[in-house]
């Protein structure tokens, strides 16, 4: 194989580490408000699969791939709304709730779904190269030859640090999960504020999904996330509550997915169900080492993570 | 008393009669099956026909009866075992894996070994699926010890990859030669098969279930060691000011967790399919945390939750000979557990309405 053949294969695999890790990185940017306003929500598995299936159902019938990310934007939003509503207002165990929003995401896009399975999508999101930028050698194929989707999160994720670190909002959401109380002083509305927040984190979510069935396969499968929504919350842990290392962290998941893809187009003899096991382990080796190594990520969490606020009790 | 909003109010209770925890639990299943119905005719389905469906598949025939404990078996096992890392507040999550590394060891049994006899061959395969299912829910068990690494997200990623281990095993060196290319393993021989009771497919594994929660009920209420357990789950600060040793009790309730979910994996191809296959388990290892969670970790309502989760199963594959997707089972499951929860406010609180200014 020539050089140019290789930087080749680099490059192509590094283009899918993008698109494979959008998906994560839209889930993930979810969770990361979600978590920073106190409340953790792991039913981010059955809102991506509600937001894919919704996304699809609406981009069948619409014709139009936009009008599937806005039904997944709302679909995300209204089911994250159960879980804001059973932890934030009735106050019950937060890893449950999450739980059965999972249980029910996956059954109720099954349900939902049934009749769309293996349908072609008329109209996916297809690759646009951006102008100039996708001239530039190496970078221009890898991040500015994709779709509409992947440049938004060009947008998001800057805009979130922002808003987190450098607005009067964002010091108010960090306030909220590292102390309501004090949040609830400064005149913050905590509960509203965290309402607001867990709805956004579902949408987000949603839209998550909907890159898997309206821009990576472009189809709908029962349970097509397999498994990202957790690696999406596995990630905001990695990432520090910090959309810029979530971003770094979405492209290195995707890229192991991408690189199983990749060995076995390249005939590595590996049979296939190991390098299926990869994303997984390497969650949980990510986990592992950032927790050991790194103090900070359990001093980083915020403080007031998964305890509901009640007034009263301060 | 606080000011939840304009209207309703939260008053602590200090005691919650069990009756009253009782008529909850029914009245919140029964309302989720109702919004349920109310969703599947909005969706352009007869929720009467939907649910008689259901309940005439399950209770309308001896088939549909036996059917339903074979399904409840596995999450009687499950749910066991995933209630003793629950009641520390240890989230294993990790039952739907812990199930396939135990149905993977207790295989290999029989496959390397086929001419044992079964006085050895069955406590053997129940020794190496407890192992397996055990030693699968340590690994996780060990960085959460020692490093505080959440246990919700290791023990799920596991999953995956136990499922992914079985699928090459069935699909690649343990493959049934004689097996026509489809992802089985060679029969098991007679010895390695638990009896069936009276004909029908319910088997042994239903003893295991009864003798698990029989002997949780023990460790929990009678023994020092479910005494730590309990306040460990209530408040690991009061247990470290009692000096009780944290990281053991850690590593030990998910080894016997992860040995009961084990076992169950051994269960299931000794008493059901006598060979290992593709999809030991459709997920029971998920709808055991529902069985646990509404049975309040109780071993003996486990049981009983547990049957009626195997029924509502059991009527998921009835309907589907009218088009519906089984999916629409998880989805009444999930439900189901959004009432629970939601239920339980009213154990926790009385609830006042009027307008009331907070003091």
């Amino acid at each position: 194989m020539t050089d140019t053949g290789q930087t080749n294969v680099l490059v192509l695999i590094l283009a899918t580490a993008v698109t494979a890790g959008t998906p994560i990185l839209y889930a993930a940017l979810g969770e990361l408000l979600t978590e920073r306003s106190g409340v953790i929500n792991l039913g981010v598995e059955g809102m991506m699969l509600i937001g894919a299936v919704s996304g699809f159902m609406t981009a069948v019938v619409f014709k139009n791939p936009w009008a599937g990310v806005a039904a997944a934007l709302l679909a995300g939003g209204a089911v994250a709304l159960i879980h804001a509503f059973l932890t934030i207002t009735l106050r019950t165990n937060q890893v449950v709730s999450g739980l059965a929003l999972t249980i029910f995401g996956t059954g109720l896009s099954g349900y939902l779904g049934k009749s769309f399975i293996g349908l072609p999508l008329p109209v996916p999101f297809t690759s646009r190269p951006l102008g100039m930028l996708s001239e530039i050698p190496f970078f221009g194929p890898v991040f500015f030859n994709h779709d509409p989707l992947v440049y938004l999160t060009y947008l998001l994720v800057p805009a979130l640090w922002v808003f987190i670190y450098k607005m009067r909002p964002g010091m108010h959401l960090r306030a909220l999960g590292e102390n309501p109380s004090a949040a609830d002083s400064l005149g913050v509305k905590v509960f509203l504020s965290r309402y607001m927040y867990v709805v956004a984190g579902g949408m987000l979510a949603g839209v998550g999904g909907a890159y898997l069935s309206l821009a990576y396969a472009p189809s709908w499968l029962e349970n097509m996330t397999a498994g990202r929504g957790w690696i999406a919350v596995a990630l905001v842990i990695f990432a520090l509550w910090n959309p810029l290392r979530a971003m770094v962290g979405a492209y290195i998941f995707g890229g192991i997915d991408a690189l199983g893809l990749r060995l076995q187009v390249l005939g590595v003899m590996i049979p296939s169900f190991f390098l299926q096991m990869m994303p997984y382990i390497f969650t949980i080796l990510v986990l592992v080492v950032v927790l050991g190594k790194n103090r900070s990520a359990r001093t980083g969490s915020p403080g007031a993570l998964g305890i509901p606020f009640d007034r009263e009790e301060r | 008393m606080r000011r939840l909003s304009g209207f309703i109010y939260f008053e602590k209770r200090l005691n919650t009669p069990r009756a009253s925890v009782f008529i909850i639990t029914v009245l919140s299943v029964f309302l989720s099956l109702v919004l349920g119905g109310v969703f599947l005719s909005v969706t352009g389905h007869d929720p009467i026909e939907i649910y008689s469906k259901m309940f005439s598949g399950v209770f309308g025939s001896s088939f549909g009866l036996s059917e339903t404990l074979v399904r409840a078996i596995p999450l009687m096992i499950l749910g066991l075992g995933i209630s003793v890392a629950f009641r520390m507040q240890l989230w294993n999550i990790g039952a739907e894996g812990q199930i396939y590394m135990g149905a993977f060891a207790a295989s290999w049994v029989p496959l390397t070994f086929p001419h044992l006899p079964t006085y050895i061959m069955l406590p053997a395969m129940i020794t190496a699926a407890m192992l397996a299912g055990g030693l699968w829910a340590l690994i996780p068990a060990i960085p959460r010890a020692y490093l505080g690494v959440n246990e919700i997200i290791t023990t799920l990623m596991l999953n995956y990859v136990a499922i992914l281990w079985v699928e090459y095993l069935v699909f690649g060196p343990w493959r049934d030669p004689q097996g026509f290319n489809f992802p089985l393993s060679a029969p098991f021989p007679e010895a390695a098969r638990l009896g069936s009771l009276g004909g029908s497919r319910v088997h042994g594994g239903i003893l295991f279930a009864l003798v698990i929660a029989v002997i949780i009920y023990i460790i929990i209420n009678r023994t020092r060691w479910g005494y730590e357990i309990k306040v460990i789950g209530e408040s690991e600060a009061a247990a470290r000011y009692a000096g009780m040793d944290i990281r053991r009790n850690i590593l030990l309730v998910m080894l016997l967790s992860g040995a009961i979910c084990g076992l169950a994996g051994m269960s299931e191809v000794s008493g059901i399919s006598g060979r290992l296959q593709h999809g030991v388990s459709p997920g029971y290892g998920y709808t055991a945390i529902i069985v646990a969670w509404l049975a309040k970790l109780n071993p003996f309502v486990i049981i009983v939750a547990a049957i009626l989760f195997g029924g509502l199963q059991v009527g998921g594959y009835m309907v589907q000979s009218s088009g519906i997707s089984a999916a629409v089972a998880t989805m009444l499951q999930g439900a189901i557990l959004f009432f629970v929860l939601g239920g339980e406010v009213f154990n926790r609180y009385r609830i006042r309405l009027g307008r009331r200014e907070a003091p």
